[in-house]
């Protein structure tokens, strides 16, 4: 249901510049328009390729510098792409109140990943996130943008077998 | 004959499972050949219940939760459609000692109608307020939002209507409203709650600002971790503006307001309100030094009003009942009501809304039942991450912002965050100053640096390297991250740090390495 980057990577397209230019384009006229695109491309693409800065430099009139400190600024963008799964655990001090910290230690070593690393077979990448609102049903996590409370590894393996099927 | 059933989709609900619950139920309804009508609403809020499915009865709704897939079954062989009697049934939700005991002035509606329909909202009251705005004219308007008390709920408890004031008195070709749905305080989710269950309330809201201060356009800037809010929020403009509430002619007065909802992008310190506007203009998010205040210079250098989800959300019931009703409500300087917000590890968690000057005992043991793990309580934070952790003695504080600033806490969002005897405080206090690293803008030099030799030096105090010489230094550093500091993410930061090390010393002293303390 969400629209925007939490979406399956499986759906992703292959990068390209042409397309990039055409999702530019679209927002190009908007106010403030670089997140919404940042946000367009990463939804489209699954991360943000070095080669679109200049493009949106360009579209917007602005510096490469000015495009690229945003890029990197913000946590949600990628600069390569996820797996064909992203989990976010959220580390927020309502959801280690019910245990999230030594959770996640299962979960790193379950899957053998580290934060915001991906799994060997480029199955599931984890990230951390603080804070996702399901505060009082914790430890909680966004599976594909899908949110999962209560967490426990079981759970999270049920979760991913449901965005998988 | 018909039945009509209630199911939250707000994402604490799907959380726990409603989605899985409305497929059983459809399936169910249909091998059975039951006319069954699903409306899709908000939360109540009472989270342990969820998923709390409700049946429309001549008597009113019944409600039944949690419900499970596997308890659809058995509801319906006990007579689901007309409330009958089963284990999960917990009768009128109304009725309910959670919610019989709140105020709900702004949550009135959340829970009970279908967020995506104007139609529904109007007929439990929606759209009054903007009536009466329209019809008193801005001053009038910005009048009543001043005499009803109330205070920005995103933290700072800024008298809001001498902030509308402002505003409506500049002289500006283009003039913004912008809502900060940034909600990044852990233990915080009624704006969540509130987009995704009432969206409309804080259109409307918005929408009167933006006829008080002659503001023509507004931007909700609603943060990426709440995908569900962004999509609720999406849908409830389309929808208010295909009925003419929003547009170029909002509800035929000749007034335009067009709004637009933008995604954040995972940076807590967006959350900061300066910092909000440098990303809706699509740069990084660093903090602005003020004055100028936005008020004043804000959005692209013009007046701009910035006010939070609840802020917006609480106006819409002051216009229609009045100032006066809404400061009616509450305590000292603390007028009107606050959706508190009870989280972590705690029996009952949930939103409560009612008149400031509840106790947190109140709240904890009255409503929240004590912790979840059914162990003792030994610390509640409240206020966000960079609010105080109060120890069991201070519990008998009231919910008011003089009374937590007074004893070195603040309110902040409403946020209660329950932790039991397992909690270790300097591990908390190592989380405010690790969380503060990643999420510092970087501009000013106490939030930037600070952050990162707070963390080392508490790692030096638990490890027991001179304990009681670098906690000095500690509470140096925090001296000047709170006077030195940029805005709050920096200056708060030691509130939560020497909350732990004042009322819970014990935790700091020195155990060696006994605890993996992960660093991201």
């Amino acid at each position: 249901m969400p629209s925007h980057e939490h979406a399956r990577g499986a759906s992703r397209e292959p990068w390209d510049a042409g397309r990039a230019a055409g999702i530019i384009a679209e927002h190009a006229h908007r106010e403030g328009a670089t997140l919404p695109i940042l946000h367009a491309l990463q939804e489209t693409f699954g991360y943000v390729d070095g080669e679109a800065v200049p493009l949106i430099a360009d579209a917007l009139n602005l510096s490469r510098a000015e495009i690229h400190g945003c890029l990197t600024f913000y946590h949600d963008f990628r600069a390569e792409p996820a797996g064909r799964h992203t989990v976010k655990l959220c580390r927020a001090e309502a959801c280690q109140a019910v245990g999230a910290d030594a959770l996640h230690e299962d979960v790193l070593r379950r899957y053998d990943v580290a934060w915001h690393g991906t799994t060997r077979d480029g199955r599931v990448t984890v990230e951390p996130v603080f804070c996702l609102g399901l505060c009082a049903c914790g430890p909680a996590a966004l599976v594909d943008g899908e949110p999962v409370g209560r967490l426990d590894l079981d759970t999270l393996a049920d979760a991913l077998t449901e965005r998988a099927a | 004959m018909s039945i009509t059933l209630y199911l939250p989709k707000d994402a604490a609900s799907l959380a726990l499972g409603a989605d899985r619950v409305a497929r059983a139920l459809t399936r169910a309804a249909q091998a059975r050949g039951l006319d069954v009508e699903l409306v899709r609403t908000g939360s109540r809020g009472m989270l342990w219940l969820e998923p709390l499915l409700e049946v429309a009865t001549p008597e009113g709704r019944i409600a039944y939760g949690p419900v499970r897939p596997g308890d659809i079954e058995s509801l319906l062989d006990a007579g689901l459609a007309e409330g009958g009697a089963h284990r999960l049934r917990i009768g009128r939700p109304e009725e309910h000692p959670y919610l019989a005991r709140q105020q709900r002035l702004t949550f009135g509606r959340c829970g009970i109608i279908d967020p995506a329909s104007v139609e529904d909202y109007r007929a439990h009251g929606g759209y009054r307020g903007l009536e009466a705005a329209l019809a008193a004219g801005p001053a009038g308007t910005v009048e009543a939002v001043k005499a009803s008390g109330l205070r920005g709920r995103g933290g700072a408890g800024f008298p809001t209507g001498i902030k509308w004031n402002t505003v409506m008195l500049a002289q500006a070709p283009q003039k913004y409203v912008v809502c900060n749905a940034d909600e990044g305080d852990s233990g915080t989710f009624a704006d969540r709650m509130l987009m995704e269950g009432d969206p409309l309330t804080l259109i409307e809201g918005m929408t009167i600002a933006a006829v008080a201060v002659g503001a023509t356009r507004g931007y909700i800037y609603c943060r990426s971790e709440y995908p569900h809010a962004f999509a609720a929020l999406e849908t409830a403009i389309a929808a208010a503006e295909r009925a003419g509430f929003l547009g170029a002619d909002v509800m035929g007065s000749g007034r335009a307001f067009h709004l637009e909802v933008r995604l954040g992008a995972g940076a807590y310190i967006c959350g900061e309100e300066t910092s909000l506007l440098e990303s809706l203009e699509g740069k990084r998010g660093i903090v602005r030094a003020k004055p100028p205040i936005p008020a004043l210079k804000g959005l692209f250098g013009q007046p701009t009003l910035v006010n939070n989800v609840l802020s917006f959300a609480a106006v819409p019931w002051i216009l229609e009942h009045g100032g006066p009703a809404y400061a009616a409500y509450g305590m000292g300087r603390s007028l009107g009501t606050l959706p508190i917000q009870l989280a972590g590890n705690v029996k009952r968690g949930g939103l409560i809304e009612t008149a400031f000057g509840l106790s947190l005992r109140e709240v904890i043991e009255d409503f929240g039942g004590g912790t979840g793990s059914g162990r003792p309580l030994r610390a509640v934070q409240v206020g966000g991450p960079l609010g105080a952790y109060f120890p069991d003695t201070l519990l008998d504080t009231p919910l008011d912002y003089e009374a937590f600033a007074a004893k070195k806490g603040l309110l902040g969002h409403g946020g209660i965050v329950v932790f039991d005897d397992t909690v270790d405080l300097a591990r908390q206090a190592r989380f405010a100053f690790e969380f503060c690293a990643a999420e510092s803008c970087g501009k000013c030099t106490p939030c930037r640096i600070g952050a990162v030799r707070g963390m080392e030096t508490i790692d030096k105090v638990l490890a027991g390297e001179s304990p009681r010489e670098n906690l000095a230094l500690v509470t140096d550093l925090c001296e000047v991250m709170t006077d030195g500091s940029l805005c709050a993410m920096g200056g708060l930061t030691p509130v939560p740090v020497m909350s732990a090390l004042t009322h819970f010393p014990e935790d700091f002293s020195g155990r060696g390495a006994k605890l993996p303390l992960a660093a991201e």
